[in-house]
């Protein structure tokens, strides 16, 4: 139910609209993109690949602001607990 | 790799695994589930329980389509292969689950034409090159795997395939996380959701557990990130008294679903009126069976099946483990007549299922005091 | 004579082909069946090589078979596998092989370019392993029978001065030295038998490790406790029998392990773990930690050992168990395989 892969599109197929070949890594293999007809992928695009199938496009832009939310968790924090040093007053309830 | 390494990134987990150590109310346990096998299988290859604090319990949910499978199904996929005819296919997955004459593994060893396949396609490429024979795909899998099924159906249709068929042993999410919210021995706070599922589905069908059940549900990713970057958000609503669903996988999970697949699905299958599952009993509207107008590729229409109920052990807790009643190491068998060698249930031998990941990742690491130490 | 044999503990019905994956089902009729049936009383760990007195001198002795398919993949075919394993067995047991005797179990029908290509293989791959080749035997069996051939192969070698290895010898504190990139053999099969549909730029790296550990016990002989070539089962296989057979814990630092992204990848895709994937051309040492440093230079300096590193060490805790750490703290047990690597889709 749940393996399934990033894998970048390379090529496609202009007799076959369901295939793809995607690459992972250096290792290639054909994949079903029919999952994917109302908005197919073209080579560059990303997608998840899951036995054989393309469920999904992957979006960078999500990714980057995910990553982003990871890195500042307890930033704010931080920022916070430095303010404190300075005795400025009660810590806040949070 | 791409979208797999930076949420490996030690950083990013460290930084999470702090602010979740920062959000808990030490005078609290938690008891979080994790629904999908998958997840359960990335949390114990990582090690993201020596990262939670003490108090966070990580319950295991049912997601694991390979363990909730009856043994009696299994009997009848390996009933239709006696036929020296006939090639049965399935996943990687299922080779090692044990019925009542043997796994198919097993099967394989004494003769029966038994073939490994990583995708449905394989297996109808497989009938196109044996036109002698007859291809049987035993299909598993939630809503994820599904539509990949449909649309090899829907090919095998389209080009009048006469030697493949498919025996459909897909089951719903759903129904599995309402049976675990029914059970009156459950004490679950909120979900870690499914990630994968949920491309298919989508985020809406989980909002009654919210909003009926006051349970929160974050749908999730699979790397180490996601699965503690998902906690955060669940301590964040339980401290706020909040329960709602949100998407923490959302670069993977459209909160729509994916249309063309539950198009490929509806055209394909239909809802059973019930279905038995391991541990669990009969659930209504659970499992999918192919539609009539596929009836000529339905495996079940097609072959005659002994369709014996073959009941578990009864030293065997495989249903108190699959609904987190249970942990796998308090199950009798655990570790003793049950082993992933031996394996008497099929949460042994799934690499999803609980008691397989527990053995293969946890229960030989009973030293507290191992440290890490830095490499030299 | 009426030898008393003992009781046989080895209780599967039949033979599978898990029994053949050098993992615990491997494991299970070794040591239940065979050893106690043709070894009897023996309490020795088994090894790769046995080290026999013959009149006060010692030689080591190994055997294995070879029935790999297909015959030819990227980075080699069954006869350098054949060369090269028999080498290797006998290299990490401390023993410097000087001849091999060759059985081919032939299926008829087999063309005899296909042999001969085999054949000039071996030559081929014994010359480069300085190894002479003795004489053999041959068997022809009917159609169907043997998969185009089966190779078995004997080795005799002389000690490597200054090596002594044995599990007990093993102590906390010592580290443990891998040759190169793991996954790349078994990786490669799995793709040269076409069932995956996967592709890849990718070859066996099936080699004599003889001059390389030659090198090592140059500097670092005293120090080095154990030796193994990690082949079917994996590195995990391999140091769960050390960890067994020492009665100590081995710690992984999982981000440690050198991996080809390929290998990388092509597991990911299919739910493999490297740890569990053969290998043909890699051999593991556990090394004193005072001689560890030199030991791992030697091996950078010597052709085909730049990716050597150290990927973990021995602790106390928790006993008998191979453990994996990774960067961020989290820790998981490390098993052998039950029986050969299967792809997962969940």
């Amino acid at each position: 139910m749940c393996l399934a892969i990033p894998a970048k599109v390379v090529e496609l197929f202009p007799g076959e609209r369901s295939r793809a070949l995607v690459e992972v890594t250096g290792v290639r293999r054909h994949i079903d993109i029919g999952l994917l007809e109302d908005d197919p992928p073209v080579p560059g695009d990303w997608v998840l690949v899951h036995v054989g199938f393309a469920m999904s496009k992957i979006s960078e832009e999500q990714a980057l602001d995910q990553l982003q939310m990871l890195t500042m968790l307890g930033e704010s924090e931080a920022a916070l607990e430095e303010v404190q040093g300075y005795g400025l007053g009660e810590r806040a309830e949070t | 790799m791409k979208y797999v390494d930076e949420f490996r990134d030690a950083g990013v987990i460290t930084k999470a695994a702090d602010e979740i150590r920062r959000l808990v109310d030490p005078e609290r346990h938690y008891r979080f589930m994790e629904v999908c096998g998958g997840h359960t299988h990335a949390i114990y290859r990582f090690g993201l329980k020596d990262l939670l604090p003490p108090n966070i319990e990580l319950v295991h949910g049912p997601g694991c389509p390979v363990c909730v499978l009856p043994m009696g199904r299994i009997d009848d996929g390996l009933s239709m292969a006696r036929d020296p005819n006939v090639i049965f296919c399935a996943f990687g997955d299922m080779m090692r689950v044990p019925g009542a004459q043997g796994s198919p593994l097993q099967h394989k060893a004494r003769g029966v034409d038994v073939r490994i396949v990583y995708s449905p396609s394989d297996a109808l490429n497989l009938a196109r090159r044996n036109p002698d024979k007859h291809v049987m795909f035993f299909a598993i899998g939630f809503e994820t795997t599904a539509p990949s099924t449909a649309l090899v159906l829907m090919r095998a249709k389209a080009e009048g395939a006469p030697n493949f068929s498919v025996f459909s042993n897909h089951v719903t999410i759903i129904p599995a996380i309402r049976a675990i919210l029914d059970s009156p021995d459950m004490r679950i706070d909120a979900f870690i959701g499914p990630g994968h599922v949920s491309t298919v589905i989508g985020c809406r069908p989980y909002e009654w557990i919210a909003r009926n059940e006051g349970r929160p549900i974050v749908v999730t990713g699979f790397e180490p990130a996601d699965i503690l970057q998902s906690i955060v958000m669940l301590l964040h609503q339980m401290r706020a008294r909040e329960a709602k669903v949100e998407n923490q996988y959302k670069r993977v999970v459209p909160w729509e679903g994916n249309h063309a697949a539950l198009r490929a699905m509806a055209e394909v299958f239909e809802l059973r009126p019930y279905f038995e599952w391991r541990g669990m009993g009969f659930i209504s509207q659970s499992a999918l069976r192919i539609r009539e107008s596929y009836a000529q590729w339905d495996a079940e229409q097609r072959f005659q099946t002994p369709g014996v109920r073959v009941t578990d052990p009864k030293a065997a807790q495989c249903g108190e483990v699959l609904k987190g009643v249970l942990r796998p190491a308090q199950c009798k068998l655990f570790g003793k007549e049950c082993t992933p060698e031996s394996p008497v249930g099929a949460l042994m031998v799934s690499s999803e299922g609980s008691c397989a990941a527990y053995y293969n990742y946890e229960h030989r690491k009973h030293s507290p005091l191992t440290t890490i130490g830095a490499p030299a | 004579m009426n030898a008393v044999l003992p009781k046989i503990r080895f209780r599967d019905p039949q033979i599978e082909m898990a029994h053949g994956a050098g993992g615990k089902a491997s494991r299970r009729l070794v040591e239940d069946l065979f050893a106690p049936l043709l070894m009897g009383t023996s309490t020795e760990p088994l090894g790769d090589a046995a080290h026999i007195d013959v009149d006060g001198t010692r030689i080591a002795i190994t055997a294995d078979s070879f029935v790999v398919k297909p015959l030819r993949f990227p980075g080699g075919s069954i006869g350098e596998l054949a060369v090269n394993g028999t080498v290797n067995d006998l290299a990490v047991s401390g023993a410097r092989a000087q001849a091999l005797v060759v059985t081919y179990v032939l299926e008829a029908g087999l063309p005899s370019e296909v042999l001969e290509a085999e054949v000039r293989a071996m030559a081929t791959a014994a010359a480069c392993a300085s190894v002479k080749i003795a004489g053999g035997d041959t068997k022809v069996v009917e159609h169907g029978k043997a998969d185009s051939m089966y190779i078995t192969t004997a080795g005799i070698g002389r000690p490597i001065p200054g090596i002594e290895l044995s599990a007990a010898s093993v102590r906390p504190g010592d580290k443990v030295l891998l040759s190169g990139p793991i996954g790349d053999h078994g990786i490669t099969i799995l793709l040269a038998r076409g069932e995956l549909e996967l592709e890849a730029e990718l070859c066996s790296d099936t080699r004599s490790v003889l001059p390389l550990i030659e090198a090592m016990a140059r500097v670092a002989a005293p120090g080095i406790r154990w030796m193994r070539d990690p082949t079917r089962g994996g590195v995990a296989t391999s140091l769960n029998e050390l960890a067994r057979d020492c009665g100590l814990g081995v710690m992984l630092w999982e981000d440690a392990l050198p991996v080809r992204d390929t290998v990388r990848g092509a597991c990911e895709l299919l739910g493999l773990d490297p740890l569990h994937i053969a290998n043909e051309g890699q051999f593991l040492a556990i090394v004193a930690p005072q001689y560890a440093p030199a030991a791992l230079q030697a091996l950078h300096q010597s052709p085909g050992g730049s990716a050597a590193t150290i990927i973990g060490e021995i602790r106390e805790e928790p006993s008998g168990t191979l453990l994996g750490a990774n960067a961020y703290g989290g820790v998981r047990a490390i098993d052998m395989l039950v029986g050969d690597p299967l792809p997962r889709i969940c």
